[in-house]
């Protein structure tokens, strides 16, 4: 889960990184009392789940409270990368002479904790990764150990940091650190990092993602949950239990296991070609119920675009039967002319054969192997074109 | 032969009374009733399922039962404990089913657990399969059959589909062992290429991975300088928009990185032949 620019940057406050004391609006005459309170310029800032909002328009400077106002109704409702602006941060502009990137997440190879510092602020890491590799210093952090301060100064040095930030460069970093681990985050990361014209250091715009596995620890982050800025079918999965994501093509998969959704996904796309593909991807997960597979099936068909449906169904944990009961009980409250594909193998799949076979239902025919299931499903498809 | 299980080991159930663990037990005493030892529950201690007695403690199911392997399905927040209690009590394999465990817990576990002579399979992962020997986990145990290829897979049920299509070509399996598909696991591919590399009894190899990290090309790396064994491999997620994750927390594409293209170009230069149908996968043996 991500979560936008303030309440990043609040985050960072509660850990003692210094911030600009702004605040959000969801209106322009909001917009135009915060600016009138914290006086001179001041930057109006979409709050929107997506990058390149400065490029989009999504930031503007203000040297009036009525000009704040000006740019936060031109960005309040503004579409970047397809969200819709709801709120806007105003911050008081700042005296910025360097920018520098702090950032941290999991490095997956090693198993741990990489701090990582670029002297390129206000750009984004994956470039500066990718073009100027040894412009990004990196430290690896031990998890009961904590950020050593020595690594704090390797990063500092290695950016090229002058010696007199050192001292608060390390306590801003012991600090993300800290926040980091306390709010069981993935990615949390200041860019830029500035230098002010005072020659203090200020976390000028920041960004957090947290782990949904934990949220169940952090009641007050999962709160925090921007239902905006996903799919409205891919929140009701959340909901469900599910894992959904909306694709462009026309048959609709329903399978058990992230990896053989994608490879269901992967194979329908192998035999449908330019002309049709997979419409979503869904995983089941293991020892789905039978509500949860209605649900699943309730989401696959209210998207219009769905002209089959594809289930994939390998019984490890999940059961054959329950997954057909929950086909059956979702048919009944969701009467669709939709045609359907099943494949059922593994644990209690002969029980949930048995079962779809006595419902004797028109539009859903059953295949034995993948590679026909997935071609049938294609036809089906194509001919309700 | 095989590799991490066999008709020796001793197993135990940690979480042995919940829904999942007690429904997965009855599987695998089925398959093989004599390496299934005991299990634990803590509170439970006294009672038994499917004939097995249950413990309070791994300790104390050790103790009793010369347990030397575990197989793990208590809850995602509890799962990293039951690692650790694992680890303190000298089991040698623990293979952990757990999904949604966060990453912080397995950041420390990944670190407590490396000074140790455990080793850890998993987590999120359907565990190990050694035909006609051992089961530990969820693998369907009538998908497979004893034979000479070895298996390793980054997920689960797609991992059943290559099983079962290798089975249904009449191609036996030593061991099938899924790693798991979060983005920090206690076994990866090299590894398991390296026991597979190892066993007289593997003859061919088969990998299946999936987009995100870079596993898969560490995989191709080792198998080039290392392996003479022939290798064929599937790669998920082909048809997977960049950006988005695909279930497993480990299966995004960011920033270009830990596409399927990239991997399948690495695997096919170290000389893997990558199928792009699963079911595919034995006529590459062939």
């Amino acid at each position: 889960m991500n979560l936008h620019e303030y309440q990043s940057k609040l985050r960072f406050a509660e850990y003692g990184i210094p911030i600009l004391r702004g605040k959000t609006a969801t209106t322009p005459d909001a917009a135009y009392e915060i600016a009138n309170e914290l006086g001179g310029t001041v930057v109006v800032k979409a709050q929107v789940l997506v990058g390149g909002r400065g490029k989009a328009g999504g930031v503007k400077l203000a040297k009036s409270a009525d000009e704040a106002k000006q740019h936060a109704e031109a960005i309040l409702g503004m579409n970047i990368k397809g969200l819709t602006v709801r709120r806007v941060l105003i911050d008081p502009a700042a005296d910025i002479a360097k920018e520098i990137y702090l950032g941290i997440t999991n490095d997956r190879a090693a198993g741990r904790a990489v701090m990582m510092a670029s002297s390129e602020g206000g750009v984004e890491i994956e470039v500066v990764a990718r073009e100027n590799p040894q412009a990004l210093i990196r430290v690896h952090i031990d998890p009961f150990l904590g950020l050593r301060d020595y690594q704090a100064r390797t990063l500092a040095i290695g950016i090229g940091l002058p010696r007199e930030h050192w001292r608060a460069f390390g306590k801003i970093a012991h600090s993300l650190y800290e926040c980091y681990v306390g709010n069981d985050a993935l990615l949390a990361e200041i860019n830029p990092l500035v230098i002010t014209g005072d020659n203090e250091l200020l976390a000028l715009d920041g960004k957090m993602s947290i782990d949904d596995n934990a949220l169940d620890r952090h009641p007050d982050i999962a709160e925090m949950r921007d239902t905006d800025a996903e799919a409205a079918a891919e929140t009701e999965a959340r909901k469900a239990g599910l894992s959904y994501v909306k694709l462009d093509g026309q048959i609709g998969c329903m399978v058990n296991g992230a990896g053989l959704a994608m490879a269901t996904m992967d194979i329908t796309k192998l035999y449908g070609g330019d002309e049709v593909g997979p419409a979503n991807f869904l995983d089941i997960g293991g020892g789905a119920k039978a509500e949860t597979v209605a649900a699943a099936l309730r989401i696959i068909l209210a998207d219009p675009n769905v002209k089959s449906v594809l289930f994939n169904i390998f019984g490890g944990i999940t059961r054959g039967d329950e997954v057909a009961r929950g086909i059956l009980q979702a048919l009944d409250e969701v009467k669709t002319d939709v045609p359907m594909v099943i494949r059922l193998v593994g644990t209690n799949a002969e029980e949930g054969r048995a079962i779809i076979d006595s419902a004797n239902i028109a539009n859903l025919s059953s295949a034995a192997s993948l590679t026909e299931a997935a071609k049938k499903a294609v036809e089906l498809a194509k001919g309700a074109m | 032969m095989a590799i991490l299980a066999d008709s020796n080991t001793r197993l135990i159930v940690q979480g042995i009374t919940g829904g999942e663990g007690s429904f997965h037990t009855q599987q695998m005493v089925e398959y093989a009733p004599e390496t299934i030892v005991g299990g634990v529950t803590p509170g439970k201690g006294g009672e038994w399922v499917h004939g097995k007695p249950v413990f309070d403690t791994v300790e104390a199911a050790v103790d009793a039962t010369g347990a030397n392997a575990s197989v793990i399905f208590v809850p995602g927040r509890f799962a990293a404990d039951a690692i650790y209690e694992a680890v303190d009590a000298g089991i040698g394999l623990i293979v952990c089913i757990t999904e949604h465990i966060p990453v912080h817990d397995m950041m420390r576990v990944y670190d407590y657990i490396k000074d140790t002579d455990s080793r850890l399979v998993g987590p999120n992962c359907p565990g190990l399969l050694t035909p006609g020997q051992a089961k530990i986990g969820i693998m369907p145990g009538y998908i497979a059959t004893p034979g000479y290829v070895g298996v390793v897979s980054k997920s689960g049920t797609l991992t059943y589909e290559v099983v079962y299509a290798l089975t249904n070509e009449g191609m036996g399996q030593t061991t099938c062992i899924g790693i798991g598909g979060d983005p920090i696991i206690g076994t990866n591919f090299v590894d398991v290429l390296q026991m597979f590399e190892d066993d007289p009894q593997t003859e061919k190899v088969v990998l299946i991975g999936e987009i995100g990290g870079r596993a898969e090309v560490d995989a191709a790396d080792f198998i080039k300088a290392n392996m003479t064994k022939p290798v064929a491999a599937f790669i998920a997620g082909k048809s997977a928009p960049e950006g988005t994750r695909m279930g497993h927390a480990g299966a995004i594409v960011e920033g270009g990185e830990g596409t399927a293209a990239e991997k399948i170009e690495a695997l096919e230069e170290a000389g893997v032949r990558v199928a792009s149908n699963p079911e595919e996968i034995p006529a590459l043996l062939k």
